[in-house]
């Protein structure tokens, strides 16, 4: 299939995707009981008050066309008012994106830097003691769930230790050590779970591959062991480490929603627990329609990455 | 290690150390404090009452008159007012020299455009319906606004006070919402939503700068949470602490002010009064007499609350001890149980909000109801939005528990519709009394009238008062200790030298 063609087939089914999970979100979330004028009117609020403010927020209009003035927006690039905050949704998605972004790449970043080492290393000596103390940490780090790592942090680091923050972000005006001082910890425990897995992962990889034919081949030719394991057993052992890395990225999404909550982080998880139970409606939309695109480029990019790291696969989808 | 890898490792931990620099401690005259809820917009009188006055009210909106620590009224932006013998008209004689921090001067029509938004018919004010009797506002000169009621209300002076009646400015009310602009000692510099309002001190107050620059309040949900942003120095004050349980840690540590002071929140549990068996008065008299409150205050507020028998908390200045109007006696409770054909007991479902403090009441409430054969099948329920559109605005359920955190509420119960579907005419006459009231002594014989009506009738189950657990640095002064009023007033709050 010309490459072209086969691009375009995949931008029109994450199309498909997205203008279905809009509907989806969209449906789900106006079937919740309440809105956004209940909430802000408190429980004191006369029903002519509430009608007023409803009027004023556009929420008096029917379901289809609040979706449909929802989608048109979408297409000119413009996400709409938040009913809450009074703020362009952008703008509010975009100063949290400040902070869930560099969270999640640092906790993928420590997460790779603990995984690859300690996967390798255990694989290239199987039983011995780092692959016991590797085998140990994937059990423990798999079956804690991060916030609960993020609360132990919390009071053992932070508050025990008096190191790093214990919550809030200083924003970034504040200069990259107080910001980065905030983001550590929660990065620290959305990547032990995440590389708990990895580690498991790529011991698994490495061990079938260190077998093969040409790393013994290598072996062979006069190089070292370790030599042989980083320069050619471990490139060939990535394939599924980064399927796995792609596979974890829902996971590092709710699990920052859960993090970024325990440490009180102004990321986009907080943003889309606390405008769901405001019913800031249109703020919940487009933040779930953005973890789902998220969550679909993800793929497509691991799908990419396949035939880099393996020739073999291109052209196979 | 290949050198790929020993170069990340290395500026892995390199980040590492940088970011364990230690907090700088807060400078003097800055202050950090904390509350619960992050308002959804900042102009108290407009959106949520409650969270937007605890971040602006004093702080950045001032009202003709206020609320003080102690639940008295105090002049503010006007200086002083005349109220006519039949109680229908008030003039204010306003305060000169007033600026807004826009520059704007605080006038006659500025005070009568504010007067007129909040009860005009467009207003999206949820407290509208306190200023009901205001029929018309008029300006007599630039200093002098009249206030005509339609009918006497003697608390309109201290609902004038409220956050949701503070003075707007024309040009800016528009904007109040996301860039606030009032004539408080500190104005708004920046909100980062989510996070924090920071707001510093206002040269120009009428009043004299403030002694604190900045002060910032974040918004933290999490009990555990906010202990941990105190005791970590990040934040300096907790007005009101979520959880009692950790309160106790405060009280012995010489680092922190911990007051458990009265708090204006009462904990109800208030039964649907038209819906069978509820509507029969010896049933509700029964389940009131079933709960032993001083063990529920015990194990929900850790102690600190105050078993009530009536609808005031003792922060309020009517406040009438009646706890032993039905107390705590089962045996007796089932007798009027049976009396009222209820010998087996019965079941209901108990629709609970989401709320630790509610959650924790109704297990020990469906404990005590057990003992005198009465089921209580608990059903949590979203706050707000779900319980707002299904108990409070839908009238459907059994029974309920929430906190009122107004001050002077005890009305609601003469609401016609509210959640409690509650008919007394006697209640409805002596609350209008009290509106009519035109000497401090009827009005206080009317409140003390209208608690014993529904101490004996008991449209609610009346639970207990919920403290003010305020924690802040030992080093400050001037923070409030009581809560006649949701806020965090930092206008005389200074750090000792």
């Amino acid at each position: 299939m010309p490459r072209l063609l086969r691009i375009l087939k995949q931008a029109a089914g994450l199309a498909l995707v997205l203008g279905i999970s809009s509907f989806v979100i969209f449906a789900l979330i106006e079937a919740a009981p309440g809105d956004a004028a209940t909430i802000m009117l408190g429980t004191n609020a006369a029903p002519d008050t509430l009608a007023a403010l409803r009027a004023e927020l556009g929420l008096d209009r029917s379901f289809l066309v609040r979706y449909v003035e929802w989608l048109l927006g979408l297409l000119r690039g413009d996400l709409g008012m938040s009913y809450i905050y009074k703020t362009p949704v952008a703008d509010l998605i975009g100063e949290r994106l400040m902070v869930t972004l560099p969270l999640a790449v640092l906790a993928t970043a420590l997460s790779l830097a603990i995984a690859l080492p300690l996967g390798v290393w255990a694989a290239n000596r199987p039983s011995g003691p780092v692959d016991t103390v590797a085998s140990l940490f994937s059990q423990v780090g798999i079956a804690v769930p991060n916030f609960w790592i993020g609360l132990l942090l919390i009071l053992g680091v932070a508050l025990g230790l008096g190191l790093f923050s214990t919550g809030g972000f200083p924003g970034w005006s504040a200069g990259i050590g107080p910001a980065f001082s905030a983001l550590i910890l929660p990065a620290v425990a959305l990547a032990i779970p995440q590389s708990a897995v990895l580690t498991r992962v790529t011991r698994a990889s490495v061990i079938e591959v260190i077998n093969e034919d040409f790393v013994r081949t290598a072996r062979a030719k006069g190089l070292s062991r370790t030599r042989a394991l980083w320069r050619h057993a471990v490139p060939n052992a990535m394939l599924p480490v980064v399927t796995m890395l792609g596979l974890q990225i829902p996971f590092l999404i709710s699990g920052a929603v859960l993090v970024e909550n325990v440490f009180t982080l102004p990321g986009l998880g907080t943003l889309a627990y606390q405008s769901l139970s405001q019913r800031d409606l249109i703020v919940v939309q487009n933040v779930i329609l953005l973890f789902a695109l998220i969550v679909l480029v993800a793929n497509a990019v691991v799908d990419a990455l396949y035939a880099v790291i393996d020739p073999r696969l291109k052209g196979r989808t | 290690m290949t050198p790929h890898l020993r170069h990340l490792a290395k500026a892995v931990s390199l980040a590492a150390l940088c970011a364990a620099v230690p907090f700088a401690a807060m400078a003097a005259g800055e202050v950090t404090f904390i509350q619960p809820v992050e308002p959804t917009g900042l102009d108290p009188s407009e959106d949520s009452p409650v969270a937007a006055g605890q971040v602006t009210w004093q702080n950045v909106f001032e009202g003709l008159v206020t609320i003080d620590r102690n639940a008295e009224i105090q002049p503010q932006l006007a200086e002083s007012w005349d109220i006519s013998d039949d109680g229908l008209t008030y003039t204010f004689h306003l305060r000169p020299n007033v600026t807004y921090h826009n520059g704007a001067a605080f006038d006659a029509n500025v005070a009568k455009f504010s007067l007129d938004k909040l009860i005009g018919p467009d207003s999206t004010n949820g407290q509208k319906a306190l200023y009901a009797a205001i029929a018309s506002v008029e300006v007599a000169d630039d200093m002098t606004l009249v206030v005509t009621l339609s009918q006497p209300n003697s608390d309109l002076l201290y609902w004038m006070g409220f956050p949701a009646a503070v003075m707007v400015e024309p040009t800016s009310a528009a904007t109040n919402a996301t860039a606030p602009v009032g004539t408080g000692p500190f104005k708004v510099d920046e909100w980062r939503k989510g996070d924090r309002v920071i707001m510093s001190a206002y040269d120009g107050y009428w009043g004299g700068r403030p002694e604190l620059d900045t002060v910032t309040a974040r918004f933290i949900a999490d009990p555990q949470a906010q202990v941990a942003a105190l005791k970590s120095g990040q934040a300096q004050v907790i007005a009101e602490l979520g959880a009692p349980e950790l309160f106790e840690q405060f009280t012995s540590d010489a680092k922190f002010t911990a007051h458990a002071g009265a708090g204006e929140m009462e904990v109800v549990a208030g039964m649907n009064n038209t819906r069978p068996p509820f509507d029969d008065p010896r049933v509700r008299q029964a389940l009131m007499m079933s709960i032993e409150r001083s063990a529920l205050v015990d194990v929900v507020t850790s102690g600190y609350g105050t078993p009530i028998g009536s609808h005031f908390s003792p922060a309020s200045p009517f406040y009438e001890d009646l706890t032993g109007t039905y107390s705590y006696d089962p045996e007796a409770a089932k007798a009027l149980l049976a009396d009222a054909g209820y010998a087996d007991g019965f079941t209901f479902t108990f629709s609970v909000p989401n709320r630790t403090y509610a959650q924790r009441s109704a297990e020990i409430m469906q404990a005590f109801f057990q003992q005198i054969g009465v089921t209580a099948n608990i059903e949590i329920t979203d706050f707000p939005a779900a319980w707002v559109t299904q108990v409070m605005t839908g009238r459907d359920y059994d029974m309920t528990i929430i906190g009122h955190a107004e001050p002077l509420d005890i009305n609601i119960y003469a609401r016609h519709p509210y959640y409690f579907n509650y008919e007394n005419p006697d209640f409805d006459a002596t609350i209008a009394a009290i509106a009519a009231a035109t000497t401090p002594e009827a009005r206080a014989e009317g409140y003390k009238t209208a608690q014993e009506i529904i101490a004996t009738d008991v449209p609610a189950l009346f639970l207990y008062s919920n403290p003010k657990l305020g924690v802040w640095d030992a080093g400050l002064q001037g923070v409030w200790e009581n809560g006649p009023v949701p806020s965090n007033d930092m206008t005389d709050v200074r750090w000792a030298n």
